[in-house]
């Protein structure tokens, strides 16, 4: 799957799965799917696959 | 024709110069803007054109006022940013320089929300002066804007926003900046604003500390209804302040996003 335009070889990882890998705090990013927006309580259950495209941002403090 | 002397209609002669109508109107001028643009030499009007004539130092009514004010932009600009509406949330570093730079083009209606009052380690970047101390920044604020440009309509809010708030907060605007300092506020806001306010434009930011290049800080279109500003990773922590010239950098960048946006310009 794509995430941020970069390849990442994972298969049948959730959204939570995938944010853990990464290192990455589920209070601070906005996930988008194939240019959806998940919700934070569906990152548990949605299950990405090898075709997805996926974009995380995740804010750092600041402003 | 019709030409626009001092942002008012009125009917001049063809063959009409800019000139010629200082002398008429306003010998003393010594300030002659065409078009959004002081110009030294005389120019021949054109129906439509928009002439100002101001005379340096003079204290203009309020009824004036407002038409010099806008005679710098580019002739058409006014009426859209006079009928925009954009809600800001925060008005720390990111939000006070936002506000003040869009009171400064005119925008019509802005919404400010903030729960802090201003305090010394604010003025390091935020907009506020030192006589401002210990008010409430949406009051400070909008004392602030009065004193720039009274034609903007200001809605405070002193309240610390959440998810519940969120939907009742922006309804008033069509375009939320969000200028929040607390990453976790940040990622709500956003989520909320994508997910239950489909007609709702976002202008976020995320990584604006510190004195690194000033050509990191970017601006990028992520979705249709959603712009992010700055260098991604530069995080405020210990060893890694924010200051004013980075943090008005993304702020501008902000502004300048909401700006095009009004005038129907949605790409970066």
């Amino acid at each position: 799957m794509l995430v941020n335009g970069r390849k990442m070889d994972f298969e049948n990882i959730t959204i939570l799965m995938l944010l853990q890998n990464l290192n990455l705090d589920i209070n601070k990013v906005v996930v988008e799917v194939n240019l959806e927006i998940v919700s934070k309580e569906n990152y548990p259950d949605y299950i990405l696959n090898g075709e997805d495209k996926v974009e995380i941002i995740s804010f750092v403090g600041g402003g | 024709m019709e030409i626009f002397l001092n942002e008012k209609s009125i009917m001049v002669d063809e063959g009409s110069t800019a000139f010629s109508l200082r002398e008429i109107f306003k010998k003393d001028a010594d300030i002659v803007i065409y078009n959004g643009f002081i110009i030294k030499e005389d120019v021949l009007l054109k129906n439509q054109d928009r002439l100002t004539l101001i005379k340096r130092g003079e204290i203009p009514t309020m009824q004036e006022l407002e038409g010099l004010m806008v005679s710098r932009h580019t002739p058409g600009v006014h009426e859209k940013i006079k009928n925009a509406r954009v809600g800001i949330a925060g008005l720390g570093g990111l939000g006070s320089n936002v506000a003040v730079s869009l009171a400064r083009i005119g925008i019509g209606y802005i919404k400010v929300i903030d729960f802090d009052v201003v305090e010394p380690s604010n003025l390091n970047r935020q907009q506020y002066f030192i006589k401002h101390i210990g008010m409430k920044k949406t009051d400070a604020i909008n004392q602030l804007i009065a004193e720039i440009n009274p034609f903007v309509k200001v809605e405070t809010e002193d309240i610390f926003i959440d998810e519940k708030n969120i939907e009742g907060l922006f309804k008033s605007v069509d375009i939320i900046v969000e200028a929040f300092d607390n990453p976790n506020s940040k990622a709500l806001l956003v989520n909320t604003v994508l997910k239950k306010m489909p007609s709702k434009i976002i202008v976020a930011a995320s990584g604006m500390a510190g004195y690194f290049s000033n050509n990191r800080i970017v601006t990028r279109k992520v979705g249709d209804n959603f712009y992010l500003i700055g260098d991604g990773e530069s995080e405020a922590r210990p060893g890694c302040g924010l200051m004013a010239p980075r943090v008005a950098i993304a702020a501008n960048h902000q502004a300048n996003t909401v700006l095009r946006i009004i005038m129907g310009e949605r790409d970066v």
